[in-house]
């Protein structure tokens, strides 16, 4: 193996031009795919704190007395999609409430009675999922003791939407890029093998397997992938590093911003799939020519 | 006509015959060679010597008949098992095919790499074949920069570097100067004498009467038009 991979560190440094453009190609390609993880990523995290992990409020209606307090938790249980419900009695509520705004709490020693409802904090499962939220809520909603759901339905709906349409754009974008890249890695191969035509004659002809003949290219397409993927990421995150810095600084004082590079994870994701690409292409191309 | 039959052939031609298109390139031959023998193939351009080279290491294809190569039967020979069949055979071209991007060194190392040799017996194995040839002071240069007679010489150090029984030879010394063309005939009579069957295929009468025993395939339009003992 070692024989075969000096062998292609060879053979790339001797065509350095044709292999320079095909590990930018990987490297753009993998660039523009590590862009939309990155955002997927903190916009995933951030919609999460945002949404407080997909708890919503449940206010009862006034009808509401604490001896049906079983009955309706059952209810809620039993839609599904709900992880745990937690009792908020309208008395907690107006404490809570005094607490959080200290001072300024005096005009509500001026009620003659708790204006606030009784309510039920519900934590819901697939919070991720905008339409699953709507659904769980809706139905909710339609129970008689229900008065109202509160999960953020206004502003959250329109970042979903916004979060969909950047993910339909993402893969669109990443799917045509690596295509793109596959293709010229593909092309690459072809060119270097037609370059090699003479010597794979030679090599047949003393007898060499077409894995033997094989063998170097496919290294050498596994090389110009990593080396394309590593090559992605150190631009991805010289760009992070510059732009995340001003980011926090300019608007972490109007809205919670938690962003953070790629995780190790997604990062090897990425790296496993440029190194798959440049093999694939690698695959394709000799898959044509050997037939 | 069958020449030579008798038992242990180690090649044996029947009724093979070679079309390009419509034209015929071999027309019908039979032949057997014994191991050890040295069969000089002769004849003018065009009489069918390479063809008959050729689809000894399925480089083509016969169109009719059948060859065996020590009992081996090419026609069931299938492209997976076509590489394991010519490291049976060294081969020598007139256009020498090295391959000019490796040292003299690699081009003939590749034989035993290509078989899976380890590095250590392939070092050893091939400074001693260029030894004997006179190239191991060449060892790590291109083959470009060698002269015609030099290149055949890492051409036949490639050739038997892995000690095949069979050492076929296309022209050898086609395009090379009297005193190179004898270094490499001198090689080639070398490796003959210890043991190894050689077919040479030359349109230059002369060279046989260097290899002493052995026999003169004659073809013409791709026929087998007489065979004859050499007896030098």
């Amino acid at each position: 193996m070692m024989r075969f991979l000096s062998k292609a560190l060879t053979d790339i440094r001797s065509n350095r031009f044709l292999n320079t453009i095909t590990i930018m190609t990987i490297a753009l390609s993998i660039l523009l795919v590590s862009v939309f993880m990155l955002f997927f990523e903190n916009a995933g995290r951030v919609l999460s704190a945002w949404n407080q992990g997909g708890r919503a409020m449940v206010y009862l209606s006034e009808s509401f007395t604490p001896a049906m307090l079983p009955n309706v938790k059952e209810q809620l249980m039993s839609m599904g999609g709900i992880e745990k419900t937690t009792f908020i009695p309208k008395a907690r509520a107006l404490e809570q409430l005094k607490k959080e705004m200290g001072s300024k709490t005096r005009f509500l020693s001026t009620l003659q009675e708790n204006p606030l409802p009784d309510a039920i904090e519900i934590t819901m499962a697939d919070y991720n999922n905008f339409d699953q939220i709507q659904k769980t809520a809706g139905r909710i909603e339609a129970l008689d003791i229900v008065d109202t759901v509160e999960y953020g339905q206004g502003w959250l709906g329109r970042f979903f939407k916004l979060f969909n349409l950047f993910k339909m754009t993402g893969y669109a974008m990443s799917g045509l890029f690596l295509m793109i890249a596959l293709f010229i890695t593909a092309n690459t191969v072809r060119i270097t093998f037609y370059a090699r035509q003479a010597e794979v004659e030679i090599m047949r002809l003393v007898g060499a397997t077409d894995g033997f003949i094989k063998t170097p290219f496919y290294v050498e397409g596994l090389l110009q992938g990593f080396f394309g993927g590593v090559l992605g990421i150190i631009i991805l995150l010289t760009g992070y590093l510059t732009l995340s810095s001003g980011i926090s600084q300019n608007l972490s004082a109007y809205v919670y911003l938690d962003i953070h590079f790629l995780s190790w994870p997604a990062m090897a994701i990425i790296l496993f799939s440029s190194t798959f690409l440049g093999w694939f292409g690698c695959f394709i191309s000799l898959k044509q020519i050997l037939k | 006509m069958r020449a030579n039959s008798g038992k242990a052939n180690i090649i044996r031609l029947f009724n093979v015959t070679k079309r390009y298109g419509g034209k015929l390139a071999l027309n019908n031959i039979t032949l057997d060679i014994k191991p050890g023998e040295f069969i000089f193939i002769s004849g003018p351009s065009g009489a069918g010597k390479s063809t008959l080279l050729k689809v000894l290491y399925l480089a083509e294809r016969v169109s009719e008949g059948q060859i065996l190569i020590d009992g081996i039967n090419l026609a069931r020979v299938s492209s997976s098992k076509l590489p394991f069949l010519r490291r049976r055979f060294g081969m020598v071209f007139q256009d020498f095919k090295l391959i000019p991007s490796r040292t003299v060194f690699e081009n003939v190392a590749l034989v035993l790499k290509v078989a899976g040799e380890k590095p250590s017996y392939i070092k050893k194995k091939v400074m001693h074949v260029l030894r004997v040839t006179g190239m191991e002071k060449k060892a790590n240069q291109l083959p470009l920069t060698l002269s015609g007679g030099e290149q055949q010489r890492v051409a036949v150090a490639r050739a038997v570097v892995s000690e095949p029984s069979i050492i076929l030879a296309d022209e050898p010394t086609g395009s090379l100067d009297s005193e190179s063309a004898q270094r490499v005939l001198d090689l080639l009579l070398g490796y003959h004498q210890n043991g190894a069957t050689i077919l040479m295929a030359s349109h230059n009468l002369e060279q046989m009467a260097l290899f002493g025993k052995g026999r003169n395939i004659a073809l013409e339009d791709g026929a087998l038009k007489g065979i004859s003992t050499i007896l030098c």
